[in-house]
């Protein structure tokens, strides 16, 4: 095996630090906090003008796997906030993948010049792994689609330029046959944007969709192939674009605090410290294999599955151990004197639970591993 | 070259051959047959047959030349057959002090982890059976053939451990203290490769085995319950292995050594070794854990093989010391001694 990245990716890598450390501000980051959204136009501008975010489409040819997980592997090292460029990056690449012609014209520009983003519509309020039973309704009408329905955690719904939007368009048919997928502008009437605040400050969103009317050229894959393309996004999701390195800025923040204060002197701390490191650093390979299978042309969709897995479990193991052995200091949040790791130890507390939720959760991931790798009998 | 997680060619040949030696000549009887004392001679002069005693070793001191990624892959065979035979340890021994006995096998060498006390290396690996042992006594790294006591204590790691001089004996000065890093480095990486080895044959057991066991009717292995105490296991081995390659590839003259943990970038070979060795200890007790438990009560006894994995998992990591003192060094070479 040889783990040395290319020239081209070094290069490439250096040029992504450049600019994050230009672009991902202290201030930036307060701002994310405070406000919830974990969206930083200044940073997607930037990367856009190097042309960065459209060699990063999944699956486009402009840029490799490789630089896809490099991208994202640095954006989390650095806390600096993906969360709306993953999806928007993940749907340009479904569009590219499974779009007519006039949507990869209309749709994927918008997102590679860092100008729009998209917010997805798949898990609704009686839907969430099972997602293949949602009942939000789109309805023919002559030639329009008429759609009704209520959707769950559309995080970015409230700055996103475009949809993506799960339906069931035939209710005759078995669960995973009667989907349908569309993309559509978020402009669209008909469409209702709630907040929803979450214990990490994540502000997502609860969306309603009351006779929103569009036409075919929203309908983004085959008509009763929603499954498939939501099981294309997925491909390009699992592992390789973020969510497997969260706790490597959170031990940055902090080694440096334990360090001013010499808890770092104590073994005790020195075990965690070192345990955290190295399952950060195995989450690290096992997100650089499924890249690297991607990149040789195959889909590394269980290898992501133990990927996300892995490093989401290992990620909330290292903020309960930093938080038991920050002690009280462990419970003070962002701005507030003495609190351990500047308020990282807090926020990271609040914030690990979501990552074996969202994605799929890590039972969905441990059902696909045994089905799928393992070859346990299916039982359900 | 650049970023490749697979083996080249000539691997694939060494872990065909090896891996379908340990299967036909070490399996699980034969570890069992050499317990207590967890050596079998017989299997040792037919491993010796395949070169295995100086393919670490360059060309230019007799060797196969062989580099330690290539050893790797040897490690983790004699892991997953639990082979009763001083692979990793020789390798050690012949790659640190290659004279033409230990090059070619006439007689077996091994490391002594921890430093003599008074002039005694306690809990040798092979040290019972080892003709040479290298160690380090005071300030220097010394290797001394004497007389293998041929005997050792019962022991949950199955080892043939023996305390040894490191003052009687013919004695040979290899280095200063400082060239002992380098040693325990490489005895780390293939004793997680045997880890790795441990831990996915292990697997495979209980797998092949909660697909045969019936219960209420139905194959235990379509339980959620067993499925998801099995489906943590490929990660961890995965990335164990991975994580183990890393280590070797890491050890190559040319790799600059970095240890920037901001940036999760770790390259340094002694950093590198120490992570694979602690990771791949944790997986090999956590798999074989996992794959004895969902035996159920036969998992328990003497008969079944799982127990034979479940007992060298814990015990071959356990005798470099409390992994503690191994995280607690690993911390100060990653964070600084502070």
């Amino acid at each position: 095996m040889d783990f040395a990245l290319s020239p081209d990716a070094v290069a490439y890598r250096n040029l992504v630090r450049t600019i994050i450390a230009d672009t991902v501000t202290d201030e930036a980051i307060n701002e994310i906090h405070r406000t919830g959204t974990f969206d930083l136009p200044a940073l997607n501008f930037a990367l856009a003008k190097h042309g960065l975010l459209e060699r990063a489409v999944p699956g486009m040819g402009k840029g490799d796997p490789i630089e896809l997980w490099i991208l994202f592997n640095e954006l989390e090292k650095a806390g600096a906030p993906y969360d709306g460029i993953a999806v928007s990056l993940m749907i340009a690449g479904v569009v590219n993948a499974v779009g007519t012609e006039e949507q990869k014209q209309r749709i994927i520009p918008s997102i590679v010049s860092g100008e729009a983003g998209v917010c997805m519509g798949y898990s609704e309020p009686d839907y969430g792994s099972d997602v293949a039973s949602i009942v939000t309704r789109a309805v023919r009408d002559g030639d329009s689609w008429i759609i009704n329905g209520a959707k769950m955690w559309t995080t970015m719904a409230h700055v996103a330029k475009w949809l993506i939007l799960l339906t069931r368009t035939d209710p005759d048919l078995p669960k995973h046959r009667g989907l349908t997928m569309f993309i559509l502008p978020m402009d669209t009437p008909g469409i209702t944007v709630k907040p929803v605040h979450t214990m990490a400050s994540e502000h997502t969103n609860a969306t309603w969709y009351d006779d929103v009317t569009v036409g075919d050229e929203a309908v983004l894959g085959e008509m009763n192939g929603g499954w498939r393309t939501m099981t294309v996004a997925l491909a390009f999701e699992r592992g390789v674009m973020g969510g497997t390195n969260q706790g490597v800025p959170l031990l940055t923040h902090f080694t440096k605090w334990a360090q001013r204060v010499g808890l770092a002197h104590d073994p005790a701390v020195k075990v965690e410290m070192a345990k955290a490191a190295i399952d950060m650093h195995v989450s690290t390979l096992l997100t650089q294999r499924a890249a690297w299978i991607a990149a040789s042309g195959g889909l590394p969709g269980l290898e992501g599955s133990m990927a996300k897995l892995f490093a989401t479990e290992a990620y909330q193991r290292e903020a309960r151990a930093l938080q038991h052995v920050a002690a009280q200091p462990g419970l003070l949040g962002f701005h507030e004197d003495g609190a351990a790791a500047d308020g990282f130890i807090d926020y990271d507390a609040r914030h690990s639970p979501v990552t074996t939720i969202y994605g799929g959760t890590s039972e969905i991931q441990r059902n696909n591993i045994a089905e799928r790798h393992l070859g346990l009998p299916r039982n359900r | 070259m650049a970023f490749d997680l697979g083996f080249t060619a000539d691997q694939t040949t060494i872990a065909d051959l090896f891996n379908g030696f340990f299967t036909n000549e070490s399996p699980a009887e034969v570890a069992r047959a050499a317990e207590p004392l967890g050596f079998d001679a017989t299997l040792w002069q037919k491993a010796l047959g395949l070169g295995v005693a100086g393919m670490a070793v360059p060309e230019q001191h007799g060797g196969g030349g062989a580099s330690l990624s290539d050893a790797v892959i040897v490690a983790e065979a004699v892991g997953a057959s639990i082979a009763p035979i001083p692979v990793v340890e020789h390798i050690i021994a012949a790659r640190a002090h290659p004279i033409t006995d230990l090059v070619e096998g006439n007689v077996i060498g091994t490391v002594a982890l921890t430093p003599a006390v008074d002039g005694t290396w306690s809990y040798v690996p092979a040290g019972a059976i080892a003709d040479i042992v290298i160690g380090v006594d005071g300030n220097e790294v010394v290797a001394v053939c004497s007389s293998a006591p041929g005997i050792a204590p019962r022991n949950h790691a199955c080892q043939p451990l023996a305390h040894r001089s490191s003052r009687h004996g013919d004695r040979t000065v290899l280095g200063n203290v400082s060239s002992f890093e380098r040693i325990v480095a490489e005895w780390n990486t293939l004793t997680a490769a045997a880890l790795v080895g441990i831990a996915q044959r292990s697997l495979d057991i209980v797998v092949q085995y909660v697909k045969e066991r019936h219960q209420f009717g139905v194959p235990v292995g379509s339980f959620q319950a067993v499925q998801h105490g099995l489906a943590d296991l490929p990660g961890l081995i995965d990335g164990s292995r991975i994580l183990t390659h890393k280590a070797a590839w890491a050890s190559q003259p040319d790799i600059e050594q970095v240890v920037e943990p901001e940036f999760n970038e770790y390259t340094d070979f002694t950093v590198v070794s120490s992570m694979a060795f602690l990771f791949a200890g944790e997986t090999a007790v956590h798999a074989t854990d996992r794959s004895l438990h969902f035996h159920g009560g036969y998992g328990f006894s003497e008969e079944y093989d799982i127990q034979m994995y479940y007992r060298r998992a814990r015990g071959w990591r356990l005798i470099a010391g409390d992994p503690r003192n191994e995280y607690v060094a690993l911390a100060d070479k990653m964070f600084g001694g502070n």
